[in-house]
């Protein structure tokens, strides 16, 4: 297992907490809770050794196609692909937009 | 929109909790956000779930006061370690409670699970032994309803708590059983217990034969209204005239009957506990 921390700045306001998927085979959970600062902390505890340049890779992409929303995203994750990963991360930021 | 039927096994442990629970009643106790998680899984390099894999709710079920605790299945093959096996024997304990002091509070369990969490050992069975307490305790009050749907199944410690309960309630893609396939093959052998033989492990462990034999009450398809219409007939009946539990004597003289020297299959099980009404 390992923990991997990462920031981005950030600048979209989500108003709610949430959750998307469970810590299953192949997917992970993702728990999002809003806050006032400008960005958005990321802490990641996975499965898989030596994948935090994945993680990174993903983020960066993220930031690159959207603002990032104000917030700690928490995400316990048992060996989802990247594809997996970005669909969970996508409906925890829209349920927290409208939950 | 009228109330679409959909599948009961591919919903999360929380999804089935709230859409059995009356519209807009669902209230999580310890919700993940809470994140009371396992404190040995980090440990032993083992990925947490905020939840621990267990769902507790309060809410109304046929606009009753009713408890809802269900297992995630998914999570650690639904395994009962310090926290979950705690959320779920203190949830029972205060529904005792609530019935005690007049509050008629009914209560269903959704079995998903393997039994104990192996990396948390005595804990997890300590945890089972309260549930197992509070299971006795409660069905005195109200019916305790349990459901397993699969496909994990109920299996370990969890399928005594599935046979303490007033009722249960299977699918055909459910299976219950004390040891789990795998465990009796490594035990027994492959001859004895091939683990691999996915037709001879339904047919001894299914929820159809568990349903034909007298182990569940209830057998349903894989549909949300379904369950719901089941354990709606379940609270109807109310508080069963015997539990199977109690019924020692007439389990014990059929085990002590059945000549060990011969393999089991489908059709000793049926010839010793088969109920004939039950086709």
């Amino acid at each position: 297992m390992e923990r991997i921390e990462l920031t981005y700045p950030a600048t979209e306001k989500l108003q709610h907490k949430a959750l998307a998927g469970v810590v299953g085979s192949g997917d992970l959970e993702a728990m999002f809770i809003p806050h006032q600062e400008k960005m958005l902390k990321i802490i990641i505890k996975t499965s898989v050794d030596g994948s935090k340049h994945r993680w990174q890779n993903l983020f960066n992409r993220f930031a690159s196609l959207h603002a990032l929303p104000m917030g700690t995203l928490e995400i316990n994750d048992f060996a989802s692909t990247p594809g997996v990963a970005k669909l969970r991360i996508e409906q925890v930021f829209e349920e927290a937009n409208y939950a | 929109m009228p109330n679409r039927d959909m599948s009961f096994i591919e919903l999360s442990a929380r999804e089935r909790a709230r859409r059995i629970l009356d519209q807009g009643s669902f209230r999580e106790l310890l919700d993940p956000f809470e994140k009371i998680t396992s404190p040995w899984l980090e440990p032993q390099g083992i990925v947490p779930e905020f939840d621990d894999g267990m769902v507790v709710a309060k809410g109304k079920f046929n606009g009753k006061p009713t408890v809802i605790i269900a297992i995630e299945g998914v999570f650690q093959g639904g395994s009962m370690g310090e926290v979950s096996g705690a959320k779920m024997a203190a949830a029972l304990e205060l529904a005792a409670e609530d019935n005690r002091s007049g509050i008629a509070t009914q209560a269903l369990l959704l079995f998903e699970t393997g039994g104990v969490r192996l990396q948390e050992a005595n804990l997890g069975l300590a945890a089972i032994a309260d549930i197992h307490s509070a299971i006795v305790d409660l069905r005195r009050y109200v019916p305790v309803i349990g459901i397993t749907a699969g496909t994990v199944g109920c299996f370990g410690g969890m399928s005594i708590a599935a046979g303490l309960c007033s009722y249960l309630v299977v699918t055909r893609e459910a299976r219950l059983g004390l040891n789990g396939p795998q465990v009796i093959e490594q035990e027994a052998g492959i001859e004895e217990y091939n683990s691999r033989d996915r037709p001879f492990i339904w047919s001894m462990t299914g929820g159809e034969v568990r349903y034909k034999n007298g182990f569940a009450d209830i057998i349903v398809k894989d549909s949300v209204n379904d369950v719901k219409t089941a354990i709606i007939q379940c609270m109807n009946k109310g508080l069963p005239d015997t539990l199977r539990s109690d019924d020692y004597d007439y389990y014990l003289q059929k085990l002590n009957a059945i000549d060990t020297s011969k393999q089991a299959d489908a059709t000793l099980v049926k010839n010793i506990f088969g109920r004939g009404d039950r086709k």
